[in-house]
């Protein structure tokens, strides 16, 4: 069984939950920017949570099936065609051997997550087929898919169409999108007034917005509290000295447009970070468009290790859901 | 008519660089797979391509301006 790239979309890459254990050596955990949306996908087809996915973003590849075979798409809204016929989101759907899967124009969210039954088999690397092309992991030669590429599918697994997610268990982002974010160690580097700005006023998604990062603008400039650089710190007041990234973490070169750090970010670095946007949030930065409004909710430890305690027990219900 | 639209969400613009000429200008004839437009999305460029050919007929979204998929970026006389 395969699948072959008739078009690739923008940049559509294999992705499963990623390769943690080596971001102390600079390489990314990587995988999925929806988490729940690909393990939403991997369940609907009767795969393991953390098999591997096509992930594509703002636009859908058109693909053959090299085998008859159970399908499904989940996270972003985008209409789905098999050889032109429309199929439901969050419901897998049978497809035979020859037929070819194309997408209309996005609807909702940013990215959707295409699983097979048997999961994508091409060669893991580190642990994990998720591709990180900077690094050249993972993947198809560590790179997003091509034309002409015939990727592996694992042995199917009895999955049967019609199986759906509820409702109430599909999550995207409202208008404005709400992410939450727990302030860090650097939060006193900031005046009383732009950390209140950072939390009142409405950002934009801009267009550099990617799997290392979400660049947010038209909020306020950031003014910081005068110190002495110390050494070995740049001279900009958003400088540190070099210091660890973590996933979340929201970094603000020059003060002016925070980035959000995302699954393929750098490890670690001279710019001073504000905070992090909750673990429970990650998801759905993954589902921004450019331009969309954002706003950052202040939470404390406590509301954050709750929000996490709520995602798990929505997974935990998706799991139930699905193996009625 | 025929519509030409944006293939995905981002920053439409009429000029291949802020010092050229828009890509088309009305009664300009089009080429199926003529260059109208770009998107910026990602970091990248995104060229927007007639998929018939025709007569353009004027852009229909402003230039520098956010786009979302699906959105109409020009009309074609065929």
């Amino acid at each position: 069984m395969t699948l072959e790239i008739v078009k690739p979309g923008l940049a559509t890459s294999v992705q499963d939950l990623g390769r943690p254990g080596y971001f102390h050596l600079g390489i990314p955990e990587g995988g999925a920017m929806d988490r729940y949306a690909l393990r939403a996908a991997n369940l609907l087809v009767g795969n393991p949570e953390d098999a591997a996915c096509l992930e594509a973003v703002f636009m859908g590849p058109e693909i053959r099936i090299g085998a008859d075979c159970i399908l499904a798409v989940t996270g972003g809204e985008m209409p789905i065609k098999l050889d032109g016929e429309p199929q439901a989101t969050w419901e897998s759907f049978a497809a035979k051997a020859g037929q070819v899967l194309s997408f209309g124009f996005l609807t909702g969210g940013a990215r959707i997550y295409i699983a097979v039954s048997g999961g994508v088999a091409t060669e893991p690397d580190l642990g994990s087929r998720s591709t990180y092309p900077i690094g050249a992991l993972g993947g198809v030669e560590g790179r997003p898919v091509q034309p002409g590429d015939v990727l592996p599918i694992g042995a199917p697994n009895g999955a049967k169409p019609g199986w759906s997610v509820p409702e109430e268990l599909r999550r995207g982002p409202g208008s404005p999108a709400e992410l939450r974010v727990l302030p860090g160690l650097y939060w006193d580097r900031l005046t009383e007034a732009s950390q209140a700005a950072f939390f009142d006023d409405t950002w934009t998604v801009a267009s550099e917005a990617d799997r290392m990062g979400y660049r947010f603008k038209g909020g306020r400039a950031m003014e910081f509290v005068d110190r002495e650089q110390p050494f070995g710190a740049g001279s900009d007041p958003s400088n540190i000295v070099d210091g660890c990234y973590s996933y979340g973490s929201i970094q603000v070169p020059g003060g002016t447009e925070p980035i959000v750090l995302h699954r393929d970010a750098v490890s670690g670095g001279g710019y001073f970070t504000l905070g992090a946007v909750i673990s429970a949030d990650m998801d759905l930065i993954g589902q921004l468009q450019p331009n969309m409004p954002v706003r950052f909710v202040k939470v404390d430890m406590s509301e954050a290790l709750l929000a996490r305690t709520e995602r798990r027990q929505m997974l935990a219900q998706l799991r139930q859901s699905l193996a009625a | 008519m025929t519509d030409i639209q944006s293939p995905l969400p981002g920053t439409f613009y009429h000029r291949p660089d802020p010092d050229q000429p828009p890509f088309k200008a009305k009664g300009d004839s089009v080429a199926e797979g003529d260059v109208i437009g770009l998107i910026e999305v990602m970091k990248t460029f995104i060229e927007v391509k007639a998929e018939a050919a025709g007569t353009f007929a004027g852009y229909e979204a402003d230039d520098a301006t956010p786009v979302t998929a699906g959105a109409v970026l020009a009309k074609l006389e065929s």
